[in-house]
């Protein structure tokens, strides 16, 4: 029998029917993306996870325009065509919203029945093309002053973020490509901040206005949220950067292995600060540990992807993995990070997940 | 106010400056987009500083913030800002204390937590109500951020908020913030 003929855009088998799980559908809400269907690091377009204050804006790219303004020589307005003429550059990153895994760090081990797209999926790893913001800052005459920038989106919730100056002379991009196909409307069509690295929040979306100045603008999204409550009556203002952080994928809740014998425990990890260098895997609840390997190419501030194989002898077994990154940082035991924060910060939750697999098989979450 | 850099970060800054720079200058001068105007920058600039800058000539009551919130703003935020289908706007914590990291028996709120008084206009202004943001004329912003400040006694009955008198507001928890100190390296902060 002859297959079906080629067509313009393609789909997905019939039989693969991978979805993000919404949150609650309201205009400022999120959609997680299925962490334990992906393999590698590239996170779908489609499967991208989602977090927005006033929903999604529809955006006629031909009426898009950003403007930067303050403290510079020439005020400017870009239109998209002016962004894309400028020299591209392409980087695999991840992007990751700082209050993902908040649900496991505060159940406390209560709740097993979490996937890790239910836990962790405000996390995706796509190719980013854009226009270094450094290029842009030059072009409009950033003048020596200025320290921080404010960047705003066009959505109805005209979302702001103050941003320190430095990461413009670094590594932020104004992006308008994703996973080689401009943005998705979710990611922020048809241009965004983005700061590899940092939390989600920061790289706002449909961006529409970078502001300079000599201090930052304390909106209500550095003030009353994306700031972190520690021990001792203080918060955490403008923690950007992602601690290192690994996960691992599979075998995880809901799934349930036949048997004992061999199985390729797999994962993912990733660091706000550069590369991860090493990532081990404990099969005995934490008190051994041995390494994984890192799939290449391993990528600074992109999901690195994790395998080891296990022989299961068909006991109980508690599964667990630890990354470590460039700078020694080891990812911490939610022990550690309780002393360090409380039981009820807000943000930045890179605890250590273990998980369960039982006689029969069947894996939870045991955190 | 966490955010103002001190020597040796303005030092760390310029060298971070310097050296974007450099990589830019590896490319041509390009001049592409339009110069904005000053028109053109006034209808996109609405970004209220915790210094004040930015605000807006107006003024507005408690009591005509009172009206406005219970015809915009009650059945998402509850008639005394308590929360209802959306969250909670009022409420403080015995003796301002900040426990917020141990304790989740204090709702996070604009009198408990927020820093910036500030930041109560330009949010409101902004993003609310949220079925038609940024439709709010000054006098009526002016005149919520009473009535929620008020909510939270931080506004007697009577007063009025204009540009002057809402920088100068002092929030409780002010003080609270700190910034980021986390370096990577051994150490869990
Ligand atoms: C249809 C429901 C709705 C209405 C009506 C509404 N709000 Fe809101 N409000 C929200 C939601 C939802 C959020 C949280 C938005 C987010 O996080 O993105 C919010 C957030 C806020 C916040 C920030 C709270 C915080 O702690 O960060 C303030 C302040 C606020 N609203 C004030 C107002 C005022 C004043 C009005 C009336 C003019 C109003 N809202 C009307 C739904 C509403």
């Amino acid at each position: 029998m002859q297959g079906r003929v080629p067509s313009p855009v393609g789909e997905r088998s019939v039989f693969e029917t991978p979805e993000r799980v919404v949150r609650r559908l309201e205009p400022s809400s999120s959609s997680l993306t299925p962490l334990q269907y992906l393999q590698g690091v590239v996170t779908p377009a489609d499967l991208h996870f989602e977090r927005h204050h006033g929903g999604i804006p529809n955006i006629d790219p031909e009426r898009y325009e950003l403007l930067i303004h303050g403290m510079v020589e020439r005020p400017t307005v870009f239109r998209l065509a002016d962004l894309k003429r400028f020299p591209a550059e392409s980087r695999l990153r991840f992007l990751e919203c700082s209050g993902n895994g908040g649900s496991a760090y505060q159940s406390q081990g209560r709740r097993v029945d979490m996937s890790p797209q239910d836990m962790d999926g405000l996390t995706s790893t796509s190719e980013w093309t854009g226009v270094p913001l450094k290029l842009l800052f030059r072009e409009v005459g950033a003048l020596p002053e200025a320290t921080w920038f404010l960047a705003e989106g066009m959505d109805a919730a005209v979302m702001t973020r103050s941003i320190p100056m430095d990461k413009a002379w670094d590594d932020a991009i104004v992006a308008y490509g994703q996973n080689g196909e401009p943005l998705r409307p979710e990611q922020g069509y048809p241009a965004r901040l983005f700061l590899p690295g940092w939390e989600g929040n920061s790289s706002v979306k449909w961006l529409r206005r970078l502001e300079l100045s000599d201090r930052p603008f304390m909106t209500r999204e550095e003030t009353s949220k994306y700031t972190d409550p520690l021990p001792g009556g203080k918060a955490r203002m403008f923690s950007f950067t992602m601690d290192a952080k690994s996960l691992i994928t599979f075998p995880t809740f809901p799934e349930r292995l036949d048997g004992p014998g061999w199985w390729e425990i797999r994962g993912i990890a990733w660091t706000g600060r550069g590369r991860i260098t090493r990532v081990e895997i404990s099969t005995d609840g934490g008190t051994s540990w041995e390494d994984a390997e890192l799939q290449e190419p391993v990528l600074p501030k992109c999901h690195v992807r994790f395998r080891k194989l296990w022989n299961w002898n068909g006991r109980a077994a508690t599964l667990m993995s630890r990354a470590t990154d460039e700078t020694g940082y080891v990812q911490p035991t939610r022990e550690e990070l309780h002393r360090a924060r409380g039981s009820y910060t807000r943000y930045h939750f890179n605890q250590i997940r273990p998980w369960r697999v039982e006689r029969d098989g069947r894996v939870f979450f045991a955190g | 106010m966490p955010g103002l850099l001190n020597a040796a970060e303005l030092e760390a800054l310029a060298d971070a400056r310097r050296r974007g720079l450099e990589a830019a200058n590896h490319w041509p001068e390009f001049a592409f987009g339009n110069p904005a105007d000053e028109e053109r920058i006034a209808a996109w600039d609405i970004d209220i500083g915790p210094d004040g800058v930015g605000l807006p000539p107006g003024r507005g009551s408690v009591e005509r913030g009172e009206t406005l919130y219970r015809l915009q703003c009650v059945q998402c935020h509850g008639l005394r800002g308590e929360g209802a289908e959306f969250e909670a706007l009022a409420g403080r914590a015995p003796g301002d204390a900040f426990r917020f990291a141990e304790d989740r028996s204090t709702p996070i709120t604009v009198g408990s937590y927020w820093p910036y008084a500030t930041t109560l206009f330009d949010y409101i202004r902004r993003a609310m109500p949220q079925a038609a943001p940024g439709t709010l004329p000054p006098d009526d912003v002016y005149a919520l951020t009473a009535f929620v400040l008020h909510l939270n006694d931080l506004l007697e009955p009577g007063e009025t908020l204009d540009a002057a008198s809402l920088t100068a507001i002092v929030m409780p928890s002010r003080d609270r913030f700190v910034r980021d100190d986390r370096r990577g390296g051994p150490e869990v902060r």
